[in-house]
């Protein structure tokens, strides 16, 4: 529950800092849990249940065995010894005791059974509830990870997945363990005297509320605990993301201060959270009691006055029922903070995996292919370095192929990543087979817009895209993007071995192939400093390199690709320009005869495209070749000259 | 990286003293002094944590008195039909009943503080120590796990010692009273609660210890998983470009299985302690019942006495489930309290001097000799035979490839790592002999991968110096050519930076680092390629400005365009951890292979300066 909060660490303006939300309908959430865990484990939890039952019983039959051991056996062989026989009658006590331990078994047996069973059930609805939630958030568009703060996200696999567990685990069989215990003893209870059962259902009544007051305090305290358990994550968050920084501007003692008072705030709401949670079976322990001692008076003058038959011996086992009456009520009221917690970690859960996947509707396909002796295009399995397009029409029920070529037009379009807001306008852009165009401008022109809308990360409002004149909404989605190398600026490389990585790109290929890209991309040698050269672990987004050599590992990830068509979003801008010399080699090669998109900001990487595309402010402003634009003496040529005050920055 | 480092260790011995011994016995060391450091850190919560358990006796005292009270209700009021006696007794029982609640809630809350308290002295701790890292002790733990360190571990080890505190007295004293009193009824029949108790502590010590490892494990596969889901998370894009979604599935199937496996295994040694214990009692009072009900025959017993006794059997019985959940709690949090124990122990790399030098007296700059590692004695060092001079003032342009170990060379003279061999001198004196704080504020390093916090700019330009006027601060502004993009914003010096910075485009944010870097009036200002995003002529113009108002500071400037560098006084060309010329950029255009290179690459025809960088 630690890392709840981390929306709110985002600052005071943060669009995360968003106070909680109540949970809306819980019942319909808890409902939901439980079909959810019933529907793997439905018989597993029937077992659960019936050992509950089981050992609920066996109990009760334990309970009652030290008054019959000594009414039923004990004192009629003191009395059989008094009355003069020498052997008094032991077998029938061995009996008696056989059939007891026979009990205590089976009690035994069915907890443990229970506890085994349990413990299969959690885990296995965890690791299926993990896994569902995974494969669900990878089917999510890109939109759902840049709306969603990723603390958010990640919160959900820690901390609600925990309190669901602790849930099912714990509370649920013991919220089963307690009804059952209490419906039995109430059902007693109610045999023996209605009036004594509405005395002691009223105290009850008064545990219940006074339960329900102090777990009310007690929720609030925890609500504000959990703020001041976000603030300081968010704090220290941010610190330990900034520690160097702090360390060289010597700001240790500035940090220490804020912390200091983050941390004792926190340290106040955590105490009294706890404290009244604390007290809840204390407070409930000793009503019970007092329960105790006045059905203990009431009965007692209805005994005594013979109320409807009310004897003295069954208000003595009233009042031992009602003992063991209240202990279940206060473990139930003991569950119901982190069954609130739990259910609001569900709500959370829920919303994730309700959360609309990437639609796709694409059926044109991308397969590998050859010529045949007639030209005609024949699909292959095997990696041949062509490429086509296979359409299935469902109307005449046959397959066609169309060569991928590379070309790929912009026709009118217009987007916008909230349908208010249009970002994009009226683009037009025609890439022939094999162009190399290079998208320039400013941040927030929209280069980056445009690469996006090539691969449908997003969807367009207006226009059309086609790629080899197909609309890329009938490509089927992986197709698509299958058929694009991307390099972002943003290297993100994952936990494994360097050779893991770049295989990536590519998940048969051979350890040659793999030393190939990356030597395409000059990163061989530095992999080979590296102390376990191309086995060597990458951690925490490859923290161990620097932002040049994670860009060389994501090029070299994309050459092993080897995909029809390219997207370089400023992928060599952290690689100083002597090696960037000697990978523009590689990247001249892999660039060769493929369409490729260039978002640069070096002039070098831009000089030699076939088309130069200015944007400005989501409008293209120019195209044309380098020369076409200098001679235009306008936008490019002022952006290539330096005088651009009104851009700097 | 996970990798541990051989840092400086006091402490060193006895960790080889622990690491000779084996098995069980260094686990126990282990535990024993994690334990200590830990309980180190109650402080001020002292008290409240010794009247814990003296309330939870108290309450123990009460309930143990109320049933025999009950029970006198039943005989002598209830069967004797005295409803006198029942209201009197009752009375006595609701007092009874009060004092153990006043026990009881007063138990509560001192546990909630002292708790809470622990966990506040626990993160204090943590964060102060972490604060004396030097950047080594930083690289060493991750961030991700510093952060999951001060909170959810925090948060187990809190829960932990509540419930500590809470049942840890309650259960045994509950234990020994109903054990006393057992033999004070009838040694004979107690010492069959001896041979079970003794059974029970061996298995409990024996399930514990074991069970532990297996929890250990868990978490660590945890952590594991929870990377990959933020992996996935941030690289949602790469994993979609190259269509990996099953790819990622499966793996994340197989840990996601592999954290099954673990983790059924360990409960499944958790779930047989309570069966295994309840067998025991249930045993005893069999046991008991037999031989009772033979000693009652033959008149050796009495039978209230034996009823007592079977009580007191459920009482150990009860106490024992509490105890084996204590220890459960502690297995489960001695993960939690050993990460903790980790942070809080660490010895910084680096040391402040027994009389430090308080004054750096200029901006002078000396390796002699210099060798550097991030890891001694591993691999090949980073840095080889530095010996560089530099005057104070002079404005030096450090030029070299992707991991030629210039950001390395820098780190150096601010003292962020300390030296494999050899010294670095600034002002003529050794770094290691200036108080840490007085060189870091004379040497401002603008670092590669920086960082914005969340607050006003102003806040965070104050970093550099806390007590600077606006008017300072919009001159440091001027200075590194912020001043125009912060008087476009609508709120101007007052607006908002977001955490991370991510309201300010990557050339505001290096401008900003800059001016907040400048606000130190530093001897010695480090730029480690602080103008990357910033466009050719914006760069230009603020090492105009720093030529022309700062020109007594020592600059140095990493950079990867020769344009950037050119007009230095003097260039160091670095080439995999060596220099490979220090000259002005004339003869280094003559002598230096690799820098006429990179030269060439950036200046061949049509110049190749900077297009407009996006910012």
């Amino acid at each position: 529950m630690a890392e709840k909060v981390k929306e709110v660490g985002n600052g005071p303006r943060g669009m995360r800092g968003r106070p909680r939300p109540k949970v809306e309908n819980p019942g319909k959430i808890l409902r939901r849990i439980m079909s959810y865990v019933f529907e793997y484990y439905g018989a597993r939890i029937a077992m659960v249940a019936v050992c509950i039952v089981v050992s609920v019983l066996a109990n009760v039959q334990g309970t009652m065995f030290t008054r019959t051991l000594i009414d039923a056996y004990i004192t009629p062989m003191v009395a059989q010894v008094k009355a003069g026989q020498a052997n008094p009658d032991f077998p029938p006590l061995l009996h008696a005791m056989a059939r007891v331990a026979c009990f205590y078994a089976i009690g035994i047996g069915a907890a443990y059974f229970q506890a085994r069973t349990m413990a299969f059930v959690t885990q296995g609805t965890m690791k299926r509830l993990r896994m569902e939630l995974f494969e669900h958030m990878e089917s999510l568009p890109i939109k759902y990870f840049d709306t969603h703060a990723h603390g958010d996200i990640m919160s959900v696999y820690t901390n609600d997945i925990d309190t669901l567990r602790q849930m099912v685990s714990q509370s649920l069989p013991q919220l089963l363990n307690s009804t059952i215990t209490i419906v039995s003893i109430l059902a007693m209870m109610l045999v023996l005297s209605i009036p004594l059962t509405v005395v002691s259902l009223l105290m009850v009544g008064v545990m219940l509320f006074a339960s329900a007051r102090v777990t009310s305090l007690s929720g609030r305290n925890f609500v504000a605990q959990q703020r001041n358990l976000g603030r300081l994550n968010g704090f220290i968050e941010e610190t330990m993301t900034g520690e160097k920084v702090v360390k060289v501007f010597c700001h240790e003692q500035q940090a220490i201060r804020e912390f200091d008072r983050l941390n004792e705030e926190l340290y106040r709401s955590s105490a009294r959270a706890n404290g009244f949670a604390n007290i809840i079976g204390p407070v409930n322990g000793q009503l019970g009691n007092t329960n105790y001692v006045i059905c203990a008076i009431v009965g007692g003058i209805l005994a005594i006055n013979s109320y409807a038959g009310f004897t003295v011996g069954a208000l003595a086992s009233f009042l031992t029922f009602n003992r063991n009456f209240s202990m279940p009520i206060n473990q139930v009221s003991m569950q119901f903070n982190s069954i609130i917690m739990a259910l609001a970690g569900a709500d959370r859960i829920f919303a994730l995996l309700d959360a609309e996947p990437e639609a796709d509707d694409g059926y044109v396909m991308l397969v590998n292919c050859r010529r045949d002796e007639k030209g005609e295009i024949v699909e292959t399995q095997e990696h041949t370095g062509q490429w086509a397009w296979k359409h299935y029409h469902k109307a005449t029920d046959t397959t066609t192929y169309q060569a991928l070529e590379g070309d790929i037009t912009f026709n009118g379009v217009d987007f916008g990543y909230r349908d208010d807001k249009i970002v994009l306008h009226d683009i037009w852009i025609h890439a022939k087979p094999g162009m190399k165009i290079a998208l320039v401008g400013s941040t927030g022109a929209g280069k980056t817009t445009i690469t996006n809308l090539i691969n449908r990360f997003y969807d367009i409002q207006d226009g059309k895209i086609r790629y080899d004149n197909i609309n890329v909404n009938k490509i089927k989605k992986g197709d698509l993007r299958r058929s694009l190398g991307i390099v972002l600026q943003d290297t993100h490389l994952f936990s494994g071995t360097v050779r893991e990585n770049i295989r990536f790109g590519k998940l048969d290929a051979t350890d040659e192939e793999v030393v190939g890209a990356a030597k395409l991309a000059n990163a061989d040698g530095f992999i080979r400093r590296l102390p376990q050269g191309y086995d060597t672990m990458l951690t925490g987004d490859g923290a161990n390199l620097s932002q040049g050599q994670r860009q060389l590992l994501a090029i070299a990830r994309a050459a092993i690709a080897d995909p029809p068509a390219l997207i370089l979003d400023e992928a060599t801008s952290s690689i100083d320009t002597r090696t960037e010399k000697i990978v523009q080699a590689g990247m001249d090669q892999l660039m060769e005869g493929r369409t490729t998109f260039v978002i640069a900001h070096r002039l070098s990487t831009i000089r030699n495209s076939d088309l130069i595309i200015v944007l400005e402010q989501g409008r293209i402003v120019e195209q044309g070749t380098h020369e076409e634009l200098l001679a235009l003496r306008q936008r490019y040529y002022q952006l290539y000259t330096g005088n651009k005050p009104e851009l700097a920055g | 990286m996970r990798a541990r480092m051989p840092e400086p260790r006091t402490d060193r011995q006895h960790h080889n003293l622990i690491r000779e011994m084996s098995g069980f016995a260094r686990w126990k060391e282990s535990f024993i002094y994690m334990l200590k450091t830990l309980l180190g850190q109650v402080k001020e919560f002292r008290l409240l944590s010794i009247l814990t358990p003296v309330c939870m006796i108290g309450e123990v005292i009460c309930e143990m008195i109320i049933p025999v009270l009950m029970g006198r209700i039943v005989d002598r009021g209830v069967m004797a039909g005295n409803v006198q006696y029942i209201i009197r007794t009752g009375a006595v029982m609701i007092v009874v009943a009060l004092l153990g609640l006043t026990a009881g809630v007063l138990g509560g809350f001192f546990a909630a503080r002292a708790g809470a308290g622990f966990a506040r002295n626990l993160r204090k701790a943590m964060h102060d120590n972490i604060q004396t890292f030097a950047f080594s002790n930083i690289d060493h733990f991750s961030t991700s796990s510093l952060v999951t360190r001060l909170t959810t571990d925090v948060t187990n080890v809190q829960n932990a010692y509540m419930m500590i505190l809470r049942m840890a007295m309650r259960a045994p004293s509950t234990m020994v009273v109903a054990m006393v009193m057992s033999i004070i009824i009838s040694p004979r029949l107690a010492s069959i609660y001896l041979v079970a108790v003794a059974v029970l502590a061996v298995f409990m010590f024996y399930m514990m210890s074991t069970t532990s490892v297996y929890f250990k494990r868990v978490f660590e596969r945890y952590d594991l998983l929870n990377e990959s889901v933020q992996e996935n998370v941030s690289a949602i894009r790469v994993v979609k470009a190259y269509v990996r979604e099953d790819y990622e599935n499966n793996k994340f199937r197989s840990a996601a299985e592999q954290i099954y496996e673990m983790f059924i295994r360990a409960e499944l040694r958790v779930v047989s302690i309570s069966p295994f214990m309840m067998t025991i009692v249930y045993a005893c009072i069999l046991l008991i019942s037999w031989f009772g009900a033979n000693m009652i025959v033959a008149d050796s017993l009495t039978t209230g006495a034996l009823m007592s006794l079977l009580t007191y059997c459920m009482n150990i019985l009860m106490s024992l489930m509490m105890l084996s959940m204590v220890f459960i709690m502690i297995t489960m949090s001695e993960a939690s309290a050993r990460r903790i124990c980790e942070v809080i122990e660490e010895k910084s790399a680096l040391t402040n001097p027994e009389n430090p030098i308080m004054e750096v007296p200029d901006g002078s700059i000396r390796f002699e000799d210099v060798d550097f590692s991030y890891r001694p004695g591993n691999a090949e060092p980073v840095l080889k035979d530095i010996d560089l001079e530099i005057r104070s003032g002079e404005n030096i342009g450090i030029i070299g490839g992707t991991g030629s170990a210039k950001s390395s060379l820098v780190n150096l003279i601010s003292r962020l790592y300390d030296v494999t061999q050899g010294r670095v001198l600034v002002g003529g004196h050794d770094v290691r002999d200036y108080d840490m704080d007085v060189l870091r504020g004379q040497v401002a390093v603008v670092l590669q991968k920086n960082v914005l916090f969340s607050g006003t700019i102003y806040d965070n330009l104050r970093w550099g110096d806390e007590n600077a006027t606006d008017e300072e601060c919009r001159r440091a502004c001027r200075l590194a050519c912020a001043d125009e993009f912060i008087e476009k914003m609508p709120e101007g010096y007052d607006t908002y930076i977001e955490q991370g910075g991510t309201n300010v485009s990557g050339g505001q944010k290096q401008r900003l680092c800059i001016a907040r870097a400048l606000l130190k009036k530093p001897k010695i200002l480090i730029l480690d390629d602080s103008t990357s995003a910033v466009d050719t002529a914006t760069d230009a113009k603020i090492r105009r400005a720093f030529q022309e108002e700062i020109p007594d500071t020592t600059r140095l400037i990493i950079a990867q365009r020769i344009a950037s560098v050119q007009n230095c006084d003097r260039i160091i060309v670095m080439d995999n951890g060596r220099v490979d010329g220090f000259a002005t950029h004339e003869e280094l255009l003559r002598d230096n292979k690799i820098y006429r290179e990179v030269y060439e690459s950036q200046t061949g025809e049509g110049a190749d300066a900077d297009f407009d960088k996006p910012a």
